[in-house]
């Protein structure tokens, strides 16, 4: 299968923060790939390389076989970029700001309308509302039509989810999946490591640096240690208690339970008798499999 | 009575369009209560309302029992608040944003700088004491604001998405933060879009288009709508009709 992107040893450095360091990565065409990462990962670098907005100081990036410094001109016409950012004109309506991003890009709205069809279709009762006046997922919705209006072969998302709630989240990928499975490239990042799943491949980021690449799945077996979650009535003490304990290596809060890593053969039996030992009361352990986050945190310590 | 929050069919309308319909719930000194909703269903306008900053249109609001009408110079002093969008000055050092922050509150000098350097030790900040907010990482700061927020030691804290695009070792040290502080007597107000977190509050109310439509303990939910996670009820309940 041919590469949709290629990213070799990229760096980027702004005075004296170095964004982006050492970075390849390779993504293939048809892919829904995820970068996932907190702010300050260099994720927003890594995408205005990509999308020829900035040039790396070291290393190489092609996009659908296109030098992104080089053939910049080229290129631009094939992807489509949905910024962080609020990126769209607050004070034309959604039809215009539309039909503006088709115009750029010598199209129209008409002939490429099949695409968006799933999405404008439910922007279009406000098409006349100033794009400014929208709610948050609606802005979102419309920011991704403009993206997609003239058609590219790889889609750049970067944080199209962040601070949006987790049901229009949910829907949001669900827009994805049905452009992905069209054959649009996706490379879409996100600080929610609970979306990662919903990636065919991710990368794994942290300060300027791949942590690690590999599918969802590969990359929650990454994890080694014994995992436990824990759960008993007062869960502030319990955290407390358990990160005193001789046994564990972390302890963190994660949803009802708390994630517990232990010293290697350390048994359910022994923590239980540990709590029960502290007076705590219905306590709850249960071995558990690592998700994402687990995995991220891990890699973290182990990247200092 | 040692109600934190206290309201009783608060509503905000804005034209024909009602922000906050109707709410009605308590909020108990020293607890973590979690404001949920979408985009949009009118936890900001609340928010605003409960802070002494937006006057509602109807219905009744007490902050540690100083009333939202009447009473909003009360309420400021008592309460502390956090956002997103940090409340910390870029261009100032670590030190000065904490000293500028408690003399507004009217805190004495001598005070200002025993919490000052209280804080910077707490926060293990030391080395950067004198550095500017501008130059920390993410979490360090998000970290600062939190502590900023409470230099006053209000009764309560209104912390409006704390956690955003932190990581998640971070966002967790944050957690334990308020912990420490709801442990100490302060009352936690916070939104999030994290569900994880929706799972740490000891209550947590759910808004779909201006209405409270469900408030309960995580657990209690959970096993009202059969399934196993907080992101399980947000699904069923906040879908709403809002198109806005």
């Amino acid at each position: 299968m041919m590469d949709a992107i290629q990213i070799e040893q990229v760096s980027k450095a702004f005075a004296d923060t170095q964004a982006v360091s050492d970075v390849s990565l390779t993504i293939q065409a048809g892919e829904l790939f995820g970068l996932i990462g907190p702010d300050g990962a260099g994720k927003t670098t890594l995408f205005k390389i990509l999308v020829t907005l900035l040039r790396p100081d070291q290393g190489k990036a092609v996009v659908n076989g296109l030098d992104v410094v080089r053939d910049f001109r080229k290129l631009r016409p094939l992807i489509g970029y949905m910024p962080g950012r609020f990126s769209l004109y607050p004070d034309l309506s959604v039809e215009e700001n539309l039909s503006f991003f088709a115009t750029v890009f010598g199209t129209t709205i008409a002939a490429n309308y099949e695409l968006i069809r799933d999405i404008y279709g439910q922007l279009e009762p406000f098409k006349n509302r100033r794009a400014g006046a929208l709610s948050g997922g609606m802005k979102q919705k419309l920011a991704l039509c403009c993206a997609l209006i003239h058609k590219p072969d790889v889609l750049f998302l970067d944080e199209p989810t962040t601070g949006v709630d987790a049901v229009s989240r949910k829907e949001f990928w669900e827009m994805l999946h049905r452009l992905n499975e069209r054959g649009l490239t996706i490379l879409v990042s996100t600080p929610y490591m609970d979306e990662a799943g919903q990636c065919d491949r991710i990368a794994l980021m942290q300060t300027g640096r791949i942590l690690a690449v590999d599918t969802p799945g590969g990359v929650e077996n990454l994890f080694q240690k014994p995992l436990f979650a824990v759960k008993a009535r007062d869960t502030y003490r319990l955290i407390q208690d358990l990160r005193a304990a001789p046994f564990t290596e972390t302890c963190y809060a994660f949803g009802e339970y708390l994630h517990l890593t232990t010293r290697p053969s350390v048994t359910a039996g022994t923590i239980h008798g540990y709590l029960t030992g502290k007076q705590h009361e219905f306590v709850d352990i249960k071995p558990i499999k690592a998700g994402i986050e687990d995995s991220f945190m891990a890699l973290m310590q182990d990247h200092g | 009575m040692d109600k934190a929050v206290s309201t009783d069919k608060l509503t905000k309308r804005f034209g024909d369009f009602v922000a906050t319909n109707e709410i009605t719930f308590d909020v108990a000194q020293g607890e973590i209560f979690g404001f949920l909703g979408a985009n949009g269903a009118g936890k900001t306008t609340a928010i605003r309302m409960l802070c002494g900053l937006l006057k509602p249109t109807s219905g009744s609001a007490t902050i540690a029992g100083f009333d939202v009408y009447r009473q909003t110079e009360q309420i400021k002093q008592v309460i502390g608040y956090m956002s997103q969008r940090f409340s910390l000055y870029e261009d100032l050092t670590v030190r000065e944003n904490i000293r500028f922050y408690g003399g507004i509150y009217g805190l004495p000098k001598t005070e200002l700088r025993r919490k000052a350097d209280e804080i910077i030790q707490t926060l293990e900040l030391g080395t950067v004491a004198d550095k500017l907010v501008a130059s920390l990482p993410l979490g360090w700061k998000q970290r600062l604001a939190f502590s900023v927020a409470l230099v006053h030691d209000p009764r309560i804290v209104f912390l409006d998405e704390p956690t955003g695009g932190v990581d998640p070792i971070t966002r967790r040290q944050f957690w334990d933060m308020i912990y420490e502080a709801a442990n100490r007597g302060t009352t936690i107000f916070v939104t999030t879009h994290y569900m994880d977190e929706a799972e740490y509050c000891n209550r947590v109310s759910i808004m779909v288009d201006g209405r409270i439509k469900a408030l309960d303990t995580p657990a209690a939910m959970k096993q009202a709508f059969g399934v196993d996670s907080m992101d399980g009820v947000f699904q069923i309940l906040a879908r709403g009709t809002s198109t806005k």
